[in-house]
């Protein structure tokens, strides 16, 4: 095992440049359109459906997105010509996909209207999209930042101390009327953190330190501080309650550690300490618990006479969505109360969209993150490559734990599923992961036409 | 790197595996479990999504649908609610559905397969189909006129054409307005408790689902028995009978409320109501005669539904003398419902057939189309048509000069029995006063309507009497009702 570690983690084969990759921006221009009409087509049947006629903002609606869409591919064009074409269109459709279902269910709570907010944000998260591809012009400048971003993690994570607890979780601060989840934007810098400190250090972690039985672990002087960020950034969560974010930011270490030193051992190490931490707090806190006690028994909630929670709502809403949905606006996904437009945005996908177009999102998000990957693996410094893996990984994982949480295959915890569900930190975090993305493949392909990173 | 940066992709790649097999997990294999889950409300509001069909009486809607805007949307109202509630019965959200809202629901929700445009359509297009409609036979006068004569009292009406069966009266009173019943709200609830705690039962439907001892209406019955036995050659002839007859191995003897009765013609004792005459003639007939005659007439039988369920209307079969004696006047264990005894009034005017009642006479698609029509009815013969004939003179004389001229109608021939029923404990109760009688007009070939009326609370005066002064004039009514609207009722 570690005979192979030293052989992969010390001489990376090149990548073999051997035909250039074409730039492709035409057909990025295609699908954006594609997924503009899309949307688009979405506004209309629900606006059918409920109302039997075209809703009336359907042009303003698909303007809006459609010039959103085409400056963010404007400035793509401009500063990025290499990135790869799916990232962005695969973005604009899952945002407007998610404005669709908002609006949606929007109409179902006339006393609750999120969507206006919510494209308040999408706005703002492709301007920082397209911030971060003119501004940034090569993602390696962010090694620079590593300790700058630890403290604003730090900062992000605990601001929402001083704040009110909102349905249980201490996760967000309300400045002006407007909530914000500092949670969100700390993983995206964790993220660069967590790569740049392994990109600067692997070799010291994968090659010093002690052998304990068949195990080698690193000094303290290296794994301590990357260790203590950790620990400090789930602790704080864990105090606030934040469970989606905490085990996200543990699988992102875990991950990143395997994929910097190439050992193992990280985890097995990782999967015992989850399976502990997981044991614990499941034991000791109320509140993650009953979430347990849910996850096993969906419908107890039923039998002991108190009507179906969340969960059993949730199973319900797939169930009638069958295998071809039930048609945008024709379901009765609202019925699971509160957190519809939000943690369970899914289930009204899956209720009106059907397992087909439920597995059209998840296949959306699988390319995402093979984009994503597929750009960590063109690069060849450490730190693009670990970073473009943060940050697929980032998605894949909170992809897993939203959607494994409403369909009943995990426990349930309180995370947004990127670009769908309400939420403006959230939106604004994923269009700032894809920002980054189309930055890093950018270096990538260009890497890969034999041409030089500016 | 490039190695364990694959096995981290592939890592990625399981969790989609996992999450689209979990999704088709929930979303095909457990999809039945989940959907007929019975906190699952989806089914519910599916089924209050649309306007209900309709009720109809004549051509006109007796039921409508008011969009609630809520999330069970339609709630069911009605016209003339109290008059009609026995025949439509309440369809509630809270609590579900009775009588012809219920045997009728799947043509009135929609949810019946016949209203599909082709079969397994709506499997696939997952629509859900307008409610049809629902025609009753009721004649809207004859109603009228049942539920205002009832006004105030308890009791109960029901009207039949004897050559058919259609029912074309079926009021019970006192009667409640279905439609608070109908949301789902606190007033709903509200309107339930104070409707069964009421001491009245207003939600008791006293036509079809009270059984009533028949007194002396049940004298047809035995009339029936006695002549089809050929018991009684000649009407006319004294009967050789004492006036209180001592039951049979009893000391008990069987007064008469009427005067003249010791020795008198089945004629007399038929028109003035004499008991010890027909208490004789029904231990003349014997056990085995009665039970048969009963049974012809449709007592005993538990599964008669007009579409809903009537209760059994009963004749013991096990009886000794004294009791059978008792029974051929319709006391001690027999008991009938309203309809049943009007059933007993149309065998008379119909030739001695009977024909089992019903309620529904089509039904439709939304656009009035017809999807249904009644069938033809089972036929039975309760007596010979020889004895009907003679039976109908009898009766003709009870309204012409006996105990039952409150319902005579001018240019019409109207044949009935009148009755008071004992009931409680030693005969406590006040008595329950009957009145059940046949019409046919002055052009018509054969009598147009057969009607049964009780009365719970009649006047306490004791006899015969009570029966053609309180429940005479309603049937009269109704009647004249019937008779009046043929030139408006459709199809008839």
């Amino acid at each position: 095992m570690s005979k192979a570690g030293i052989t992969v983690a010390t001489a990376d084969p090149p990548a073999p440049a051997v035909r250039p990759l074409p730039r492709r921006r035409g057909i990025e221009l295609a699908l954006i359109v594609v997924a503009v009409l899309l949307s688009v087509y979405g506004y209309c049947a629900v606006g059918l459906a409920q109302h039997g006629t075209l809703p009336p903002g359907a042009a303003g609606y698909g303007a809006g997105l459609g010039v959103l869409a085409l400056l963010a591919h404007l400035a793509v064009r401009l500063r990025a010509p290499h990135a790869d074409p799916l990232l962005l269109p695969i973005g604009v459709l899952l945002n407007g996909l998610g404005l669709v279902l908002i609006y949606r269910l929007d109409l179902e709570t006339p006393g609750d209207r999120a969507a206006p907010a919510q494209l308040v944000w999408s706005t703002l998260g492709v301007t920082l999209f397209i911030l971060v591809v003119l501004l940034l012009r090569d993602h390696r400048v962010l090694q620079r930042y590593t300790y700058v971003c630890v403290v604003a993690v730090l900062v992000l994570l605990t601001l929402p101390i001083l704040f009110p607890a909102v349905n249980g979780a201490r996760i967000w601060i309300r400045i002006a009327g407007f909530s914000i989840q500092p949670g969100e934007f700390a993983k995206v810098l964790l993220a660069v953190f967590f790569a740049a400190y392994l990109a600067a250090n692997r070799n010291a972690l994968a090659y010093t330190g002690r052998r304990i039985w068949r195990f080698q672990f690193p000094t303290g002087r290296v794994l301590g501080p990357i260790v203590a960020v950790w620990l400090v950034s789930v602790g704080v969560l864990i105090l606030e309650r934040d469970l989606g974010t905490s085990l996200l930011f543990f699988g992102l270490f875990v991950v990143l550690l395997y994929v910097a030193t190439g050992r193992t051992g990280w985890i097995t190490v990782g999967l015992l300490l989850a399976t502990l931490g997981a044991v614990a707090v499941g034991r000791l806190e109320p509140h993650v618990h009953s979430r347990i006690e849910t996850w096993l028994h969906p419908f107890a909630s039923v039998e002991a006479g108190e009507g179906p929670n969340q969960l059993a709502q949730s199973l319900f809403a797939f169930a009638e969505g069958g295998f071809l949905g039930t048609g945008l606006g024709l379901g009765h996904s609202v019925l699971i109360g509160f957190a519809v437009k939000s943690d369970f945005i899914l289930a009204t996908a899956g209720e009106e969209l059907g397992l087909a177009g439920l597995s059209a999102i998840f296949v959306l998000y699988g390319l995402l993150v093979e984009r994503g990957y597929r750009a960590g693996l063109a690069l060849r410094e450490p730190f693009g490559r670990l970073l473009a893996v943060g940050l697929s990984s980032l998605v894949a994982l909170q992809v897993f734990v939203i959607a494994g949480g409403v369909t009943g295959l995990i426990p349930l915890t309180g995370m947004a599923m990127p670009f769908l569900a309400q939420g403006g930190s959230s939106v604004v975090t994923n269009w700032a992961i894809v920002a980054l993305l189309v930055r890093v493949s950018d270096s990538a392909r260009r890497q890969h036409d034999g041409q030089e990173t500016p | 790197m490039t190695r364990h940066i694959r096995h981290a992709g592939l890592f990625c790649a399981l969790l989609l595996v996992a999450l689209l097999l979990n999704a088709a997990r929930v979303q095909v294999v457990q999809a039945p479990l989940y959907d007929g889950h019975p906190a699952n409300r989806r089914p519910e509001i599916a089924r209050y999504e649309q306007p209900r069909g309709n009720i109809l009486v004549g051509d006109r809607p007796i039921t409508g649908s008011q969009d609630t805007r809520e999330h069970l949307r339609y709630e069911r109202t009605y016209a003339d609610g109290p008059m009609y509630a026995p025949v439509t019965g309440f369809a509630s959200q809270l609590y579900g559905t009775t009588l012809l809202e219920h045997t009728e629901d799947g043509i009135l929700s929609g949810s019946h397969p016949m209203l599909a445009p082709f079969p397994l359509w709506n499997d696939f297009t997952r629509a859900r189909n307008a409610g049809g409609n629902v025609v009753t036979t009721l004649d809207p006068a004859a109603q009228r006129a049942a539920y205002q004569g009832l006004a105030g009292r308890k009791g109960a009406v029901a009207a039949l054409e004897p050559s058919t069966g259609r029912i074309l009266a079926l009021v019970s009173a006192p009667s409640y307005d279905p439609q608070p019943l109908s949301g789902n709200g606190a007033a709903a609830a509200r309107a339930w408790q104070r409707l069964n705690a009421d001491r009245d039962r207003p939600m008791l439907n006293r036509a079809v689902r009270q059984t009533y001892p028949p007194g002396s209406t049940f004298k047809i019955v035995t009339l029936a028995a006695a002549l089809d036995a050929g018991l009684v050659p000649d009407l006319d002839k004294p009967t050789d009978s004492p006036d209180a007859y001592r039951l049979p191995r009893t000391r008990t003897r069987l007064s008469n409320y009427a005067k003249g009765c010791a020795d008198a013609s089945v004629r007399e004792a038929f028109v003035f109501s004499c008991n010890t005459v027909f208490a004789q003639l029904g231990v003349q007939v014997g056990v085995p005669g009665m039970t048969a005659a009963a049974r012809s007439f449709g007592f005993n039988d538990r599964a008669l539904r007009i579409p809903f369920a009537v209760a059994r209307s009963t004749f013991d079969t096990s009886l000794d003398q004294a009791q059978l004696a008792l029974s051929s006047i319709g006391q001690y264990n027999t008991r009938a419902t309203p309809l049943q005894m009007a059933m007993v009034a149309a065998a008379v005017a119909n030739g001695g057939q009977v024909r089992d009642p019903y309620l529904v006479e089509r039904t439709t698609r939304p656009g009035g189309s017809t999807l249904a029509t009644a069938g033809s009815r089972p036929i039975r013969q309760a007596m010979t048509p020889a004895t009907a004939a003679r039976l109908r003179g009898l009766m003709l004389g009870v309204v012409r000069g006996g105990t039952g001229r409150n319902a005579a109608i001018r240019g019409a021939k109207v044949g009935g029995k009148t009755g008071t029923a004992q009931h409680g404990i030693g005969n406590s109760g006040t008595p329950y006063a009957w009145f059940v009688s046949w019409a046919q007009g002055g052009r018509d070939l054969q009598p147009r309507v057969a009607v049964a009326v009780v009365v719970e609370d009649a006047d306490a005066n004791r006899g015969d009497i009570s029966g053609g002064g309180d429940a005479a004039p309603i049937a009269r009514a109704v009647m004249e009702a019937v008779l009046k609207s043929r030139d408006r009722l459709p199809g008839s």
